[in-house]
C-alpha cells in the first residue's frame, strides 16, 4: 500500500485542556524511501452552527449555515522537505493548547445544530507525481473545571391525572399516582443523573417508563436566533406493569461526545433537559420535563 | 524466574491475599450452574411454536414505527438476508423447540465469529438482541429453557471482553497476575473498557441493557477496586424495574450467578435481591400476570413451577455458607407471605439438608396449609422428601412424619406425580424404618401404579425404587419376607427394564451375601430372578452381556448350599441345568459343582462309599457325563471330560471313568486347527499338547478293562495321534511321541510313582508279567521309529536346526527313561548325540552340560555303564 501516515495522541482518551500541552507522535511508514516537501500539523478547533429547516425554512437552512466560529487554529512546521528512510519513522510533536485573544475553548460537543470539534491535522506535501498525503484524527477539549462547589437541588415531583396540561379530555385518562425525585438537576457531567420513582397506583397497567435525554440548542443570528430541542437518548427504567409502591430506580448515564456542559455564549446556546415518559397500556403517554444544569468539577 | 525472585519479597502481602481468596472463591460444595443446566433444559420443554425476532437496527425509538409501516415487499427481502447488516430484520416464526436451540447456538457461533473477525459493534448488536429475547414471555413454558440459552450467550459474550481487555494490559513485558489492582491496568485497556460501560449505559431497552452490563460485570476490576461492589446494587436495583415477575426473578438469578462468580463475598446483594424478590411476590398473582396466563391457556399450578429454577439458584446462592440466623430469618419471611408455597419449595431445594430436616414437622404443617389451587403439593412433598434422604429429622418425629407425608402422597391422583413423589420417599422409609413400612410402601405403590398400566410410563423411578429398597436391606431372607416385593417386581413387564432389575438384585446379593444359604423362599426368589436373566438371552445378545448374566449366576449358585444334605444338593443342581441350559458358564460352573459334591461325599465316607453313597455318586457322575456333549468349545469338554474321569477313578466307579476317556479320545480328532480365543484365531495345536500331557498323566493309573487288550486305551489314544492331522512343518506330533515314551517308561515300572486309594492300577493287576512287558516294549518300539522316521525327513537344509534339537531331546528322553545297559539302545543314543551335532547346530553349552550331567550320574551306584557311554560322547569344537 505503498506509504502512510499515521498520529498517535499520546493520552489513551484524547482528553486536553486548556493551557495543556497536546503530544504525540507522527508515524510515517513505508516500504521504500519516501520523497516529500515538507511535513506540518495544524490544530484547528470551531462552533459549527447549522439552522434547523423549522426554524427557518429549507432553503435558508441550506444557505444561511451560520459561518463556522473558528476557536483555535496554527500550525507548525515539522519536517523541511527531504527524505525519509524507508521503514517506519515516529517524529514526536508538542502541541500548547493556547488561545489567542479573549477566546476560550469550548468543551467538544457533537450536536446536531452546534457542533464543537477539534481535530489535528498532518500534510506531507510530495511533489507533482505523487499525491499528498494528509491524516485527521479528533481530540477531545474538556472544560476547565467549574470553581467553586456545586450545590445539589434535589427536585420532588408528583404526576397525577390532575397535574398533566394538554390534555384533551381528562375525563378518559385512568386514574394514577407517581411520585418520584430527583436527587438534583444540577449534575455532574460525569456522574449519572440519579434518582427514584414509586408508582404509588395506575388503573391502567404500566407499558414502559423511559427517561429521554433532550438537548436544547440555541443559535444566534442577525434575523433573531433558533431554538430546537432534538433527543439524545432514551433510556428505558421500567419495562412492563411494575409492582406498585415499589421504588425503580432513576439513573442515567451522561453519554460522552453528545453532552457537555451547559454552554451559553453570545452566538450559540447548549442546553439539556429531561423527560420522565410514562407509556400506559391503551397509549397513553405521560411526561414530566425537567431542565438540567450540567457542569464539569 | 522474574516470579521467582518477587515471591519471598511478597510473603506478607501474599498471605492476605490468601486469606482474602478463600473469601472470595467458591468452594467446590456450591454445587455449580452448569449442573443445572441441563436439568432445567430438559424439564422445561414445550410443543409449541416458537419466534425469534432480531433487529439489527440502530438503536432508537423510531425503529418500532419504521418496520411496522415497511412494506410486505421490503420485508420479505430484509428477512432474506442472511448476516445482521445495519437495519436488516429477521424475524423467524413457527420454529420447534429443537430448531429454536439450533438458532440459538448458530448466535452464539456468530457472535464468536463476529468477535474474531473484530467486528466488535456486530457483536455487542447480536447481544443485545439476544437479551431482548428474555423480554418476550410468549410460550411461557419454555422461558426456564431459554433462559439457560440465552444467558450461555451472555457468558460467552462476558468471557471474551474480559479476555480482550485483559491481553491488553499484557505488555511484550509484564503479564497482569491473576489480582492485579487497577493501577496495574494500562489506560489503553481502562479506555476500552470504559467505552463498553458506556456504549451499554445507552442501550435503549432495559433488559438488554441489564443482562448486558451484568455479563461483564468483571470488567469493572479493570477500573476500579470499589468497581463491582458498587455496580452489584445498583444492578440489583434496576430489576424493579422489570414488571414480569417472572422475567424478574430471572434477571436476578443471573445477577447472583455472576455475583457468585466474580464476587462471591458480596452476600448483600444476594440478600437484597431475595428480599426484593418478597417485595414483589404479591404481583405473581396480580392482574397483569393472571391475564396473561388467560391469553396462554396455561395453569397456575403449571405456571409456578417455572419459577422453580431460578429461586432455587437464589436461594442456593444465599444459603451457602450462611449463618443459621440467616436461614432463619428468610424463612420467617416467607413464612409470612400468603400462598408461599413456592418460596417454601425453593427454601427446601436450596437450603442445607440439615436444616430442613431438624424441622421437617414444620415444614409438614406449612406445606398442608397451602393453597390447593397454587403451586402442586407433590413438588413440595418430593422437595421435603430429597432433603429427608439426605439428612436425618429428630428421633421422635421419624414415624409422624412418614404417616402425614404418606397421607398426602397417597391421595394423588396422578400416577406421574405419585410416583414422583413416591421414589424420593421410599429412601426415607427404608432408612429408618422395618419391612412392615416398606411393604406398605410398596403395596401403596403397587395399588396407585397397576390401574391403567401406569407403570409402563414409570420404570425409571420404580427402578429406582428398588434400587433404594435392595441398598437397605442386605439380608436377602428379610428382603423377600417383605411381601409386596416380588409383587413389586412383576410390574417390570418390559424385558429390558426387568432383566435390568434382576441384574442389581443379583449384584447385590453376591456383593452382601456372606454365607451360603438353602433358604426356600431366596432359593425360589432368586430363581426366578435369575431364570428371567437367562430368557432374556438371544441370538442378539452381546458376549459381554451374556458373560455378566452368567457372572451373575454363577454367584448365586455358589452361595447355595444344602449342607450334608447332599441329595437335595444334586436336584438343585439338576433343577439349575434345566432352566440354565443357555448359558454355557453356567453349566460349565454346575458341573464343576456336581465333581465337587462328589469329591464331598468320599470326603465324608474318608473314601469307603456305602451302597447308597456309591450309588449317589454315580448319579453325580452320570449328571457331568450327560452334560458335557451339550457344550461347544470344544477344549472345555476336553478338560471337563477329563476331570470329571478323574473324579469318576477317585469315587472307584472304573467304567465311568473309562467311558469318559473314551469320549474324550474320540473327541480329539474333532478338535479344528485354529480356535477362537477373546476373539482371535489362534493355532490350536499348543492347547491339544497341553491337554495329551495332562491326560497321559492320568492314563497311567487308569487300570486296563478286564475285557479289552492290554493298554487299549493308550493303544486307541495313539491311533487317533496318528490319524490327526498335524500342522506340515511342526514337531509337535513327535514331542507328543516323545511324552508316550515317557507314559510307557513309567508302565513297566514295578510300581507306579503314583496311585488313587482304592484303585488297583496296572502295577498290581499284571504284577510285572512279562507278557504285559513284551506288549509295552512292542509298543515302546513302534513310537520310537515313529519319532526316528521323523527325523530323517528333518534332513533338509532348512530343517536341520529342528533335526538337532529334536535330536537332543529324544536323546534326553531315552537317558532319562531309558535302560542304556541295552545295547542298542545305547547305540541309539550314541547316534542321537552324534545326530545333534552333525551340522554344528547345537548349542556347544548344552552339550557340555549334559555331558557334564551323564558323568555326574556315573559316579551314582548302578549307574556305571554310564561312564563307558560318556567316553562315546564326543564334544564338537567349534573350529
Amino acid at each position: 500500500m505503498g506509504t502512510s501516515l499515521d498520529i498517535k495522541i499520546k493520552r489513551a482518551n484524547k482528553v486536553y485542556h486548556a493551557g495543556e500541552v497536546l503530544s504525540g507522535v507522527v508515524v510515517i511508514s513505508g516500504k521504500d524511501s519516501i520523497q516529500h516537501q515538507g511535513v506540518s500539523l495544524t490544530v484547528e478547533g470551531s462552533v459549527n452552527l447549522q439552522l434547523s429547516a423549522k426554524s427557518v425554512g429549507v432553503f435558508e437552512a441550506f444557505y444561511n449555515s451560520v459561518k463556522p466560529i473558528q476557536i483555535i487554529n496554527s500550525t507548525i512546521e515539522m519536517v523541511k522537505p527531504g527524505k525519509f528512510p524507508s521503514g517506519k519513522t515516529e517524529i514526536p510533536f508538542e502541541f500548547p493548547l493556547h488561545v489567542k485573544g479573549n477566546k476560550v475553548l469550548y468543551e467538544t460537543y457533537h450536536g446536531v445544530f452546534v457542533n464543537i470539534q477539534y481535530t489535528l491535522r498532518c500534510d506531507m506535501r510530495r511533489s507533482l507525481l505523487a499525491k499528498d498525503l494528509t491524516k485527521t484524527c479528533e481530540f477531545i477539549v474538556h472544560s476547565a473545571p467549574q470553581k467553586g462547589k456545586l450545590t445539589p437541588s434535589p427536585v420532588d415531583f408528583t404526576i397525577t391525572p390532575e397535574t398533566l396540561q394538554n390534555v384533551k379530555e381528562r375525563a378518559l385518562l385512568p386514574k394514577f399516582l407517581i411520585r418520584g425525585h430527583l436527587n438534583s438537576t444540577n449534575c455532574v457531567i460525569t456522574q449519572p443523573l440519579t434518582g427514584e420513582l414509586v408508582v404509588e397506583s395506575s388503573e391502567a397497567a404500566i407499558k414502559s417508563i423511559e427517561l429521554q435525554l433532550v438537548r436544547v440548542e440555541t443559535c444566534g443570528c442577525a434575523e433573531g436566533y433558533a431554538r430546537d430541542a432534538t433527543e439524545i437518548q432514551n433510556i428505558q427504567i421500567a419495562d412492563g406493569d411494575v409492582c406498585r409502591g415499589l421504588s425503580v430506580p432513576i439513573h442515567m448515564v451522561f453519554p460522552r461526545l453528545f453532552t457537555c456542559p451547559t454552554l451559553e455564549t453570545t452566538n450559540f446556546k447548549v442546553e439539556f433537559e429531561v423527560n420522565v415518559v410514562v407509556l400506559l397500556h391503551a397509549d397513553h403517554l405521560i411526561t414530566e420535563n425537567f431542565p438540567l444544569k450540567l457542569c464539569r468539577t | 524466574m522474574f516470579a521467582a525472585t518477587a515471591e519471598p519479597a511478597a510473603t506478607d502481602s501474599s498471605r492476605k491475599r490468601r486469606d482474602r481468596d478463600e473469601n472470595s472463591i467458591v468452594g467446590s460444595d456450591f454445587e455449580p450452574w452448569a449442573s443445572k443446566r441441563g436439568e432445567i433444559l430438559a424439564r422445561y420443554t414445550t410443543t409449541e411454536k416458537l419466534s425469534i425476532n432480531l433487529f439489527m437496527g440502530s438503536e432508537k425509538g423510531k425503529a418500532g414505527t419504521a418496520t411496522s409501516a415497511m412494506s410486505e415487499k421490503v420485508r420479505t427481502r430484509l428477512e432474506e438476508l442472511d448476516d445482521f447488516e445495519e437495519g436488516s430484520q429477521k424475524e423467524l416464526l413457527n420454529l420447534t423447540q429443537q430448531d429454536y436451540v439450533n438458532r440459538i447456538e448458530e448466535l452464539n457461533q456468530s457472535l464468536k465469529d463476529a468477535w474474531a473477525s473484530d467486528q466488535k459493534v456486530k457483536a455487542l448488536k447480536i447481544v443485545i438482541q439476544c437479551s431482548k429475547l428474555l423480554s418476550d414471555t410468549s410460550v411461557i413454558q419454555f422461558y426456564p429453557s431459554k433462559f439457560v440459552l440465552i444467558t450461555d450467550i451472555l457468558d460467552t459474550f462476558g468471557k471474551l471482553v474480559y479476555e480482550r481487555i485483559f491481553s491488553m494490559c499484557v505488555d511484550n513485558r509484564s503479564v497482569l497476575p491473576d489480582h492485579f489492582s487497577p493501577e496495574n491496568v494500562n489506560d489503553t485497556a481502562k479506555e476500552t473498557c470504559l467505552n463498553w460501560f458506556f456504549k451499554i449505559a445507552s442501550i435503549r431497552e432495559l433488559i438488554p441493557r441489564f443482562y448486558v452490563e451484568a455479563s461483564i460485570l468483571k470488567c469493572n476490576k479493570f477500573l476500579s477496586k470499589t468497581g463491582i461492589s458498587e455496580c452489584l446494587p445498583r444492578l440489583t436495583c434496576m430489576i424493579r424495574g422489570i414488571g414480569d415477575p417472572l422475567v424478574s426473578v430471572y434477571a436476578r438469578a443471573y445477577l447472583c450467578r455472576v455475583g457468585m462468580e466474580v464476587a462471591p463475598h458480596l452476600k448483600e446483594s444476594l440478600n437484597k435481591n431475595f428480599f426484593d424478590f418478597l417485595l414483589t411476590f404479591k404481583q405473581i398473582h396480580g392482574d397483569t400476570v393472571q391475564n396473561q396466563l388467560v391469553v396462554q391457556g396455561v395453569e397456575l399450578p403449571s405456571y409456578l413451577p417455572l419459577y422453580s429454577p431460578a429461586m432455587d439458584w437464589i436461594f442456593q446462592c444465599i444459603s451457602y455458607h450462611a449463618p443459621e440466623a440467616l436461614l432463619t430469618e428468610m424463612m420467617e419471611r416467607c413464612k409470612k407471605l400468603g400462598n408461599n408455597a413456592l418460596l417454601l419449595n425453593s427454601v427446601m431445594s436450596a437450603f442445607r439438608a440439615e436444616f430442613i430436616a431438624t424441622r421437617s414437622m414444620d415444614f409438614i404443617g406449612m406445606i398442608k396449609e397451602c393453597d390447593e389451587s397454587g403451586f402442586p403439593k407433590h413438588l413440595l412433598f418430593r422437595s421435603l422428601g430429597l432433603n429427608l434422604a439426605l439428612a436425618d429429622p429428630p428421633e421422635g418425629d421419624r414415624l409422624q412424619i412418614l404417616n402425614e407425608a404418606w397421607k398426602v402422597i397417597t391421595k394423588l391422583k396422578n400416577p406421574q406425580d405419585y410416583i414422583n413423589c413416591a421414589e424420593v420417599w421410599v429412601e426415607y422409609t427404608c432408612k429408618h424404618f422395618t419391612k412392615r413400612e416398606v411393604n406398605t410402601v410398596l403395596a401403596d405403590v403397587i395399588k396407585h401404579m397397576t390401574p391403567d398400566r401406569a407403570f409402563e410410563d414409570s420404570y425409571p423411578q420404580l427402578q429406582s425404587i428398588i434400587k433404594k429398597v435392595i441398598a437397605h436391606f442386605h439380608d436377602f431372607s428379610v428382603l423377600f419376607s417383605v411381601e409386596k416385593f416380588l409383587p413389586f417386581l412383576d410390574m417390570f413387564q418390559k424385558e429390558s427394564v426387568r432383566v435390568e432389575v434382576c441384574k442389581c438384585i443379583m449384584e447385590v446379593f453376591i456383593k452382601h451375601q456372606q454365607e451360603p444359604t438353602k433358604d426356600p423362599v431366596i432359593l425360589n426368589a432368586l430363581l426366578h430372578v435369575c431364570k428371567t436373566m437367562h430368557d432374556s438371552v438371544n441370538a442378539l445378545t452381546l458376549e459381554d452381556e451374556k458373560r455378566m448374566l452368567a457372572y451373575l449366576i454363577n454367584g448365586f449358585i455358589k452361595m447355595v448350599s444344602f449342607g450334608r444334605d447332599f441329595e437335595q444338593q444334586l436336584s438343585f443342581y439338576v433343577e439349575a441345568r434345566s432352566m440354565f441350559c443357555n448359558l454355557e458358564p453356567v453349566l460349565v460352573q454346575l458341573i464343576h459343582s456336581v465333581n465337587r459334591l462328589a469329591m464331598e461325599t468320599r470326603k465324608v465316607m474318608k473314601g469307603n462309599h456305602s451302597r447308597k453313597t456309591a450309588a449317589f455318586v454315580r448319579a453325580c457322575v452320570a449328571y457331568c457325563f450327560i452334560t458335557i456333549p451339550s457344550l461347544v468349545s470344544i477344549f472345555t469338554r476336553l478338560n471337563l471330560y477329563l476331570h470329571s474321569g478323574q473324579v469318576a477313578l477317585a469315587n472307584q466307579c472304573l467304567s465311568q471313568a473309562d467311558a469318559f476317556f473314551k469320549a474324550a479320545i474320540s473327541l480329539i480328532p474333532e478338535v479344528p486347527k485354529m480356535i477362537n480365543i477373546d476373539g482371535k484365531m489362534r493355532p490350536s495345536e499348543s492347547f491339544l499338547l497341553e491337554f495329551l500331557c495332562n491326560f497321559f498323566s492320568t492314563l497311567l493309573i487308569v487300570p486296563d478293562h478286564p475285557e479289552h487288550g492290554v493298554l487299549f486305551l493308550v493303544r486307541e489314544l495313539l491311533n487317533v495321534i496318528q490319524d490327526y492331522t498335524w500342522e506340515d512343518n511342526g514337531d509337535d506330533k513327535i514331542r507328543i511321541y516323545t511324552c508316550v515314551l515317557h507314559l510307557l517308561s513309567a508302565m513297566s515300572q514295578e510300581t507306579y510313582l503314583y496311585h488313587i486309594d482304592k484303585v488297583d492300577s496296572n502295577d498290581s493287576l499284571y504284577g510285572g508279567d512279562s507278557k504285559f512287558l513284551a506288549e509295552n516294549n512292542k509298543l515302546c518300539e513302534t513310537v520310537m521309529a515313529q519319532i526316528l522316521e521323523h527325523l530323517k525327513t528333518l534332513a533338509k537344509d532348512e530343517a536341520l536346526k529342528r533335526q538337532s534339537s529334536l535330536g537332543l531331546s529324544f536323546f534326553n528322553s531315552i537317558l532319562a527313561h531309558g535302560d542304556l545297559r541295552n545295547n542298542r539302545l545305547n547305540q541309539l543314543s550314541v547316534n542321537l548325540w552324534h545326530l545333534a551335532q552333525r551340522h554344528g547346530c547345537a548349542d556347544t553349552r548344552t552339550m557340555v552340560k549334559t555331558l557334564e550331567y551323564i558323568k555326574k550320574r556315573s559316579k551314582q551306584p548302578d549307574m556305571g555303564h554310564l561312564t563307558e557311554l560318556a567316553l562315546r560322547l564326543p564334544l564338537q569344537t567349534r573350529t
